[in-house]
């Protein structure tokens, strides 16, 4: 008995051992694309930070230069941090609110749902060059849609993309037409939600309000907080709609659509300033690991984990 | 009529309170079932406009589009704008360029992905945790933060100007994919594998004989929408490619934006072809575009 227990423990590990590198085996594309690709280009970046790299000639080692320039003399680092906080500040909680307004609408027991769910997720499917021309179109201070409507209603419509005061908010317009890519997240766990809930509230006179307030709301905060984490990494690093709409990344009038990204774009690949354009680009990961940090802090005053749920 | 005014009046008096509360109820059902509707033919609306405005402006004479007001429907149809963007973009050359990029990214996705994730999901080794937490941590780069290091390493290597840069590192999987089909592959049961063992079969053999056919609808997802991540992809081409004629459509699209600034009906036009791929995509496989989404992947079946 104990020698064939043996025996079964030496094959086992046998059998581990090749299973072992099978494993290894089947996820190396994965380990060699990260290393080539991603650590790799991580760790010349920040050796390449504290140099003045310029692609074809010098890399010199200049030590904190390249941060200090950043941060002390170049104005419009400051100017795209500001352009880009502010969009975050209002393209992530907009587009939050506006996919679980539309994931409630959608969310209820009506003939026709599905037609209206694919309606409202089509524009988040369609992206690249086509959309912001389509949109630049739409902002068109004289023949867009959106003047011509505010028209209709006595309103007169601002310039849009042509005045610094409103390119970003217009920018902020266009991004809550595709909120239907979040909202569907929203609207699988809504429909996982006991309708016996709302019912008995219901029962009980709780206001349609009330019931969103303290049924919905809180079983949806986890999701809340994936979509806020993932929105805040995607909404910092805009960069295409502002080249394509500022026409080749020509900043926006007043420098208004003067993003981070374009910012190290026109650095690295206009100027070639690239180890300038490497410190920024490291700032960058700094700036979205503290915020991701800072969300995963703050998470558990607000999200809820119910006992339900066991995934 | 008449006999519902009777059956009500002949209504024992007890009942009445019961009955009036359910139609009461009845009532504030059927109103807000009707607030419902307006509210979602509303938004579709809202929604919808900026499609419809685009395919309406592509058809417009100039003439009709920078009048004041301008019309909402073209009043004459012209339908030459399409035959004359089609030639100056050139769209036909560009489709084919996006074409040829997106087939191989495709086929990187749906392989790498399905490879990689079999690891994960179904074979035991050391470290297996450790280095999934690594996939999911990629998730959470900045891809500004390895754009420019990875420019250099394509220079060094002399893929500038050349279309290895946007499909060589699909063959090496993407974490969010990576996550998608590990979900599926649990839901696969283990046995099917450890009697195919028995068998003799090996770790590939299992993969590519018994598991590529059974997670067809995950490799689908995967296919669709790597597809539309390659068709609509701008700053890859943008960085990359430098020579015209190797255009692919976002980067066409976009200098045909630069040169012809203002003449909206040709840049709706182009703008409309350049979605109509994407478009007839979702409707045919819209059910993929949803499962892409969902962060559970096939635990739900």
């Amino acid at each position: 008995m104990a020698v064939a227990t043996i025996k079964q423990k030496k094959k086992m590990s046998k059998k581990q051992k090749k299973d072992a590198l099978w494993g290894l085996f089947f996820v190396s594309p994965f380990i060699i694309g990260f290393v080539i690709f991603m650590l790799g280009p991580m760790l010349f970046s920040f050796y390449g930070s504290f140099t003045n790299y310029n692609l074809t000639s010098k890399m010199d080692f200049i030590g904190f230069n390249n941060f200090r320039r950043m941060f002390n003399q170049d104005e419009l680092f400051w100017k795209s941090l500001y352009n880009t906080g502010y969009y975050v500040l209002f393209n992530v909680p907009l587009t939050a609110i506006g996919s679980v307004l539309l994931a409630v609408l959608l969310n209820q027991q009506v003939r026709g749902m599905s037609v209206f769910r694919t309606i409202f997720y089509l524009p988040a499917i369609l992206s690249g060059v086509a959309v912001y021309v389509l949109w630049m179109q739409m902002l068109s201070p004289t023949s867009g849609l959106v003047n011509t409507i505010l028209a209709w209603i006595g309103v007169q419509g601002p310039a849009w993309l042509f005045d610094p005061q409103w390119t970003k908010p217009a920018l902020i317009l266009m991004k809550l037409w595709s909120v239907g890519g979040a909202m569907l997240l929203y609207l699988a766990t809504l429909q996982n939600v006991p309708t016996q809930l709302y019912e008995s509230a219901e029962i009980d006179g709780a206001s349609a309000f009330k019931r969103f307030r303290h049924i919905t709301l809180p079983l949806i905060t986890p999701i809340i907080f994936y979509d806020v984490v993932t929105s805040t990494i995607g909404a910092f690093q805009i960069f295409q709609e502002a080249y394509v709409m500022t026409e080749s990344g020509t900043n926006g009038p007043a420098n208004s659509l003067l993003f981070y990204n374009l910012h190290m774009w026109n650095k690295a690949f206009v100027a070639f300033d690239m180890g300038y354009a490497m410190a920024m680009s490291m700032v960058l990961f700094v700036i979205v690991l503290s915020l991701t940090f800072v969300n995963l802090k703050l998470a558990p005053r607000w999200v809820h984990y119910g006992g339900g749920r066991s995934e | 009529m008449i006999e519902n005014v009777t059956s009500e009046a002949e209504e024992p008096a007890k009942v009445i309170p019961n009955k009036q509360h359910f139609k009461s109820r009845k009532r504030q059902q059927k109103i807000n079932r009707a607030i419902s509707y307006l509210l979602l033919i509303g938004v579709s609306i809202v929604l919808l406009a900026p499609l419809f405005w685009m395919v309406f402006t592509s058809l417009k004479p100039m003439e009709e589009i920078v009048r004041f007001p301008p019309s909402f429907f073209p009043e004459t149809l012209q339908w030459s704008n399409y035959a004359e963007t089609i030639e100056a973009f050139p769209f036909f050359k560009y489709a084919g360029n996006t074409l040829l990029i997106t087939f191989f990214v495709v086929l990187g996705n749906v392989v790498s992905n399905s490879f990689i994730a079999y690891g994960f999901a179904k074979i035991s080794f050391p470290g297996k945790n450790l280095l999934f937490s690594l996939v999911l941590a990629t998730m959470m780069i900045p891809g500004f933060v390895t754009m420019i290091p990875q420019y250099i390493l394509f220079t060094r290597v002399g893929w500038v100007g050349t279309y290895l840069p946007l499909i060589v590192p699909s063959f090496f999987g993407s974490a969010f994919n990576i996550f998608l089909m590990r979900q599926f592959y649990l839901s696969i049961n283990d046995e099917l594998i450890e009697a195919a063992q028995i068998d003799g079969a090996n770790h590939l053999f299992i993969w590519s004989r018994l598991m590529v056919p059974l997670t067809k609808p995950a490799l689908i997802t995967i296919g669709i929408t790597s597809f539309n991540g390659a068709w609509n992809d701008f700053l890859g081409p943008l960085l990359y490619i430098h020579d015209e004629e190797m255009y692919t459509l976002q980067i066409g699209l976009q200098s045909f934006q630069n040169q012809s600034t203002t003449q909206w009906n040709y840049l709706m036009a182009g703008a409309t072809l350049v979605m109509i791929p994407t478009v007839l995509l979702f409707f045919f496989a819209q059910k993929y575009f949803i499962q892409g989404m969902d962060l559970t992947g096939g635990t739900k079946g």
